[in-house]
């Protein structure tokens, strides 16, 4: 016993043990800080903008004057954009998916392939911007409509879209698809009647992260060149548009003319956020309800 | 017999199973392997087998684990190719075809070769579905034939009373011995003249295995059925012939009594003896 | 359902031979064999039709603002007024701003990122983690203009209640604020690189009387370390192409400077400004949008690459 107190009082172990627990303490409050900062930004958001929440807020057209401003064009613009993205991703994602992970054997191809969309998985979303303007605003001559914006948004998520599905469909147990190639079915028919409906909870949950990153993005758009001040309604895939990020954008700069818009930028975010936070439940639902065991 | 009309070669349909006798006439041969041998990629797994299994008998591959049992039975339906750098050398034929050629249209072979599996793998889908899948990718759609279908396999697969009022139920409520057996129900939906069963009780209790057992004794008498074991004792119990397996190698192959009473070779003796395994 | 035909079960059709039937006629299902494939090898064959219009649309126009620029003074060039009567178009500005910008965020969110990802791996009990962990990956989930308008409407205005020579627009604020959107990047992709570090490891250390935060800095770390530069990689190259947060908080001024107290333009910021400016097609300044994305691709695609390479590099350590 005694040589063990010696061998605590020479390493020193009742300074090494503090040690210990005061940055034990450190990289707690570390973690708490990106969370401290979360909530100081949505009660920030929420003191300025949640007064001006109402239904006429909702329902109204833009306008320059603040009291009368209201977001249903931005929603209806991003609700069509979306009527884009939703099938353009879901057809080429799980398309893609379904030949990376199940058709494609491995070598050079698929190794390109997937090589290429985790590299574009990293490319700036502003550049897809530039991509858009480029060949759907001018090259096809679209113009900013929703189509060029649809698109553009589209072609962003997609790298997130196609490694989510792939993980659905590499998770589906190999002996679901033994038992059906044993009974004589075609690869495709295995596909589409085994594997594929045992993937679809996690797809879906997989597109509608996707879908609520592209609902947020920003910077693309304002590429396009959406105009700030957008009166009518879109109606349809070819008429211009604008976003609600892209409503929180513009009121933002020019808070300074009007302190009001920031105001309404706040409200707008408000509005974003409960769309994205309803999307992020209702996919951690399907995850949570679907999850099965094999 | 090679039919090698249209490029593909045909697997004639015989109504073998519907003749219930089981006599002493002789029996035909099912599965002739001739000088297989198996490779995954450099791995030399299944070494020069030859092999001749009847119609409507039961035969039973043992040997210890890493034998080339399981690689050999998943040969004979093909499905040993679902791992990639598989090679092979030699014959088998089925039924006078030759499975292992490249005409032989694997999805054909695989309708009259059904197969069971070491885990209970029913698809995440209701009972009856389940078993009406077979008919479904085989092009059968009237519902009133799907019911018959139905009703009749997972009859003959000893589990209707148990399931019947539960039909739509999702399949993995079942316990595993009923997995189980609707795998079978599922595999005898199509009717096949084979049914490969790989360790189909290893993932089991004693008294489900008890129950698969029996049910294959059943099916005897209108399928021919070879399965893989590890227990020694079930392939004893329910087997007319045993192939003793031992590195990809056939030691030995004969009536299930006397290779178990009396074994020619000294390995086997070793092995169903428990000196090794 | 099956009460009805339960009569003619015994008569019943004989399956194997209607199966057979059917597989006679040929049915769609052969042609689906060989149509599907190809579908979906045109629908993976997309990302790859993306890429290329990517570097074909930026390659193809930034050439023809190479021809009126040279390309050496394009990147030596430390004056930017590409409005002015005498335009200039030195990209240097708009690399330090980018430069500094991710700086900061990196200055902020690798220390933090880290002490998390230390908290999260070594020291949380599995039940805290699995609060923590996804309550930290909200922080990634919030769009990026929510970020901007945040730096812009309070953080600036916190700093100038501090430091008032910070002006209205800096690189300050939306580095800062930047680096919070990156936390959980660092957090998550280093606590991921701790955690598949063998216990056995941790274990040998521990059993030789270490505490546990000597056994983290001394043994955890380094064996995971890595990991951890990818994710400083990776953090990185999104500062760089961050776009909202800089374009709203660090305003236009095309400042060639260190001063962190004043605006800086990112390069993203200026190719928000020139195309929302409607900058007439065909003229240099439309050009140089093209010009500055390239740099800003080619920038991004290392750091990518570069993370991809020290990562691999790890992952071959056990």
């Amino acid at each position: 016993m005694e040589n063990l107190e010696a061998l605590h009082e020479n390493n020193k172990m009742d300074a090494r043990v503090r040690k210990n627990s005061i940055w034990k303490s450190i990289f707690f409050l570390s973690t708490l800080f990106g969370l401290v900062v979360l909530v100081v930004l949505i009660a920030r958001v929420l003191f300025q903008g949640v007064s001006w929440i109402d239904l006429d807020f909702i329902t109204a057209r833009l306008s320059t004057n603040a009291d009368r401003a209201g977001i249903m064009g931005a929603i209806l613009g991003t609700v069509w954009v979306m009527l884009v993205v939703i099938p353009v991703t879901l057809i080429i994602g799980v398309g893609s998916a379904i030949y990376l992970e199940l058709y494609s054997k491995k070598g050079i191809i698929r190794s390109f392939i997937e090589m290429n969309i985790s590299n574009l998985a990293g490319v700036p979303s502003i550049v897809y911007g530039l991509l858009g303007l480029t060949v759907f605003v001018r090259l096809m001559d679209f113009g900013n409509v929703v189509l060029a914006g649809g698109l553009t948004l589209a072609l962003l998520v997609l790298p997130i879209l196609i490694v989510s599905a792939q993980e659905a469909l590499r998770a589906v147990p190999g002996h679901l698809s033994e038992a059906s190639y044993g009974m004589g079915a075609t690869k495709w028919q295995t596909i589409r009647r085994i594997i594929l409906p045992a993937a679809i909870p996690s797809i879906l949950t997989g597109s509608i992260l996707s879908l609520s990153r592209a609902i947020g993005e920003t910077a693309p758009l304002t590429v396009l060149g959406i105009p700030a001040l957008l009166i009518p309604f879109p109606g349809g895939l070819f008429d211009t548009f604008t976003a609600l990020p892209m409503q929180i954008y513009y009121w933002t700069i020019d808070a300074s003319l009007v302190a009001e818009y920031a105001n309404l930028a706040a409200a707008t975010i408000i509005v974003l956020l409960l769309i994205l936070f309803i999307l992020n439940s209702v996919a951690i639902i399907i995850r949570n309800k679907f999850q099965q065991r094999y | 017999m090679s039919m090698a009309t249209d490029n593909k070669v045909q697997i004639e349909v015989s109504n073998n199973h519907t003749t219930t006798e089981n006599n002493t006439t002789q029996k035909r041969v099912v599965y002739d392997t001739k000088n297989l041998n198996l490779w995954y990629s450099e791995n030399h797994a299944l070494k020069d087998i030859n092999l001749e299994m009847k119609e409507n008998e039961v035969t039973a591959i043992i040997g210890p684990s890493g034998c080339g049992k399981s690689t050999y039975i998943k040969t004979l339906n093909r499905m040993v190719e679902l791992v990639p750098g598989v090679s092979t050398t030699g014959s088998i034929a089925y039924k006078g075809n030759n499975i292992l050629d490249k005409a032989m249209n694997v999805e054909d072979l695989r309708t009259r070769v059904g197969m069971v599996f070491q885990k209970p793998n029913p698809f995440p889908k209701s009972i009856y579905e389940n078993v009406a899948y077979g008919p479904k990718i085989h092009g059968i759609k009237k519902k009133a034939l799907l019911d018959d279908i139905v009703e009749k396999s997972l009859r003959g697969a000893a589990i209707w009373d148990e399931v019947k009022d539960r039909l739509n139920e999702n399949a993995y409520g079942l316990s595993g011995g009923q997995q189980q057996r609707i795998c079978i129900a599922r595999c005898l939906a199509i009717e096949p003249d084979v049914i490969l069963m790989d360790e189909p009780t290893s993932a089991l209790d004693p008294i489900s295995t008890l129950k698969i057992e029996e049910l294959i004794k059943e099916l005897k008498q209108k399928y021919t059925i070879i399965i893989v074991t590890h227990n020694m004792q079930q392939a004893a119990r329910i087997s007319d012939r045993t192939v003793f397996m031992l590195n990809g190698e056939v030691v030995e192959f004969s009536e299930t009594d006397q290779l178990f009473s009396n074994p020619k070779d000294k390995r086997t003796e070793d092995y169903i003896t428990g000196r090794f395994g | 359902m099956a009460k009805s035909s339960g009569s003619n079960l015994n008569s019943a059709v004989n399956v194997s031979e209607l199966i057979a039937e059917n597989k006679k006629k040929k049915s769609i299902n052969n042609y689906m064999e060989k149509l599907v494939p190809a579908i979906l090898f045109l629908l993976a064959s997309i990302t790859v039709l993306t890429t290329i219009g990517i570097l074909y649309t930026l390659i193809s126009q930034a050439v023809h603002f190479f021809m009126e620029i040279p390309i050496l003074d394009f990147f030596t060039g430390t004056e930017l007024k590409p409005l002015s009567q005498n335009p200039e178009f030195g990209i240097l500005p708009l690399l330090n701003g980018t430069i500094f910008s991710s700086l900061i965020a990196i200055l902020v969110a690798g220390p933090i990122g880290i002490m998390s990802a230390i908290y999260l791996s070594e020291y949380a009990s599995d039940k805290l983690r699995r609060i923590l962990k996804p309550l930290l990956e909200v922080l990634a989930g919030i769009p990026t203009i929510v970020y901007g308008f945040f730096a812009f409407t309070f953080v600036t205005p916190l700093i100038r209640s501090i430091w008032p020579q910070v002006e209205a627009t800096n690189i300050l604020s939306p580095g800062i604020v930047m680096g919070v959107m990156i936390i959980p990047m660092i957090a998550s992709l280093s606590e991921d690189a701790m955690t598949s570090v063998p216990n056995g490891i941790r274990e040998g250390s521990l059993a030789m009387g270490t505490t546990k935060l000597e056994t983290t800095i001394k043994v955890v770390i380094p064996a995971a370390f890595s990991g951890i530069m990818a994710s400083f990689v990776l953090a990185i190259s999104r500062a760089i192409g961050e776009t909202m947060i800089v374009t709203i908080a660090s305003g236009s001024s095309k400042n060639f400077t260190f001063d962190l107290t004043q605006s800086m333009q990112t390069m993203t910021a200026y190719i928000v400004e020139v195309s929302g400016g409607e900058a007439p097609a065909g003229s240099t300044l439309y050009y140089s949008l093209y010009a500055v994305a390239l740099t800003l691709f080619v920038f991004t695609l290392i750091m990518n690459l570069l993370a991809k390479y020290i990562s691999r590099k790890f992952r071959e350590e056990y």
